[in-house]
């Protein structure tokens, strides 16, 4: 038995109002040896992230909450009330603390332009529902860019039969930071400047001004 | 022929008719693969979830389409809910009963959502039905000491 090879078991943070979407995405994650947390809102996956609204925009993270979870990667719904997948990348990508934790969104319309914002702010795939086995088959490598390099050495044989429920060490955390910015957006991205005001942006919500 | 065989092909027959005319589509299929021995029940409680979730969406509905400015973003809303859910689990028409709904949504016609919500309804409980049939094969076929078949 390699013991030293046991894996630590991935986890996943979905987000979906949908409370049969999310026990599909859970079921779907769960089958792909993930451990899974669903949440209903985007607001509970940043309370669920340690990200709390402190004073004006400053994050603040409680330093407990941040060790004793570790997300490795955030799938999200689209069309959420209040705060939309999208509003929840953006806060995700804002975040010093948070930004390298790959997102994916999901939706149930291929609206292209949505696809692109949602690309263009740096979410990892876009999937469209109904989401299946297939898709969630494209989550790993997105996660293996976020770790390190030193972890990616010992997982370059079969990683998919051999995940082994752990407890989550908090390495990730250890890994350097530095090196996982080598690009895992598209390279569209380079050259978009980080408009934050975004005119076009409104709440994300599906309201439109008449 | 014994009764688990019967019953197997009976199941067979019925699933591949619900297919065959609309009302359960491939993503049915997707979820059926997804059950296991540790999660039996899976797709039960999925349907169940959906049962529960679209009859509170109809009564929001016909609430949403009574009131005396009827505010169609509301009822928009209801149905796109309606839409994802029935896509979720393969309920091919309600699915499209919800797309052209919220066409008539978008032009604001009252008429037409009204008859479009007795439509949805009528669909609703007919792949109910459908449903509520399939899985008591399947219970049928379990208590007479049969395996249920793999469709597709």
């Amino acid at each position: 038995m390699g013991l030293a090879a046991a894996e630590a078991q991935f986890h996943v943070l979905a987000v979906d109002d949908s409370v049969i979407d999310r026990k599909l995405i859970e079921m779907l994650l769960k089958k792909t040896s993930y451990h899974v947390t669903t949440v209903d809102s985007g607001r509970k996956a940043l309370e669920f992230l340690g990200w709390n609204e402190g004073n004006s925009d400053e994050a603040i993270f409680s330093p407990k909450n941040n060790q004793e979870v570790e997300v490795n990667l955030i799938i999200t719904d689209y069309c959420m009330p209040g705060m939309t997948g999208y509003d929840l990348l953006k806060k995700i990508k804002e975040s010093a603390v948070l930004r390298d934790i790959p997102v994916v969104i999901m939706s149930s319309e291929n609206v292209p332009s949505r696809i692109n914002r949602c690309l263009e702010e740096g979410a990892e795939e876009f999937f469209l529902k109904p989401v299946r086995l297939a898709d969630v088959d494209k989550l790993k490598p997105h996660i293996m860019k976020t770790m390190g390099k030193e972890t990616l050495n010992h997982e370059n044989q079969d990683n998919d039969k051999e995940i082994v429920e752990t407890e989550i060490q908090s390495q990730q955390q250890q890994t350097p930071q530095s090196n996982i910015n080598n690009n895992k957006r598209k390279s569209m991205d380079e050259g978009l400047s980080p408009d934050r005001t975004r005119p076009r942006y409104n709440n994300g919500l599906t309201v439109m001004s008449n | 022929m014994e009764i688990v065989g019967q019953l197997q092909k009976q199941f067979v027959d019925f699933s591949t008719s619900l297919n065959h005319e609309g009302f359960l589509d491939e993503q049915y299929l997707q979820l059926q693969k997804l059950q296991d021995e540790s999660n039996p029940d899976f797709v039960c409680e999925v349907v169940s979830l959906f049962f529960d979730d679209s009859e509170k969406l109809l009564n929001n509905l016909a609430t949403a389409l009574q009131q005396q400015v009827v505010d169609f973003k509301q009822v928009d809303a209801h149905v796109h809910q309606f839409k994802g859910s029935s896509s979720s689990i393969g309920a091919q028409r309600v699915k499209n009963m919800c797309v052209a709904f919220r066409n008539f949504c978008e032009e604001k016609n009252l008429d037409g959502c009204l008859r479009c919500l007795q439509q949805l309804k009528h669909e609703y409980f007919l792949v109910k039905n459908k449903l509520e049939t399939l899985f008591r094969l399947e219970r049928q076929i379990v208590e007479a000491g049969g395996t249920v078949p793999v469709i597709g």
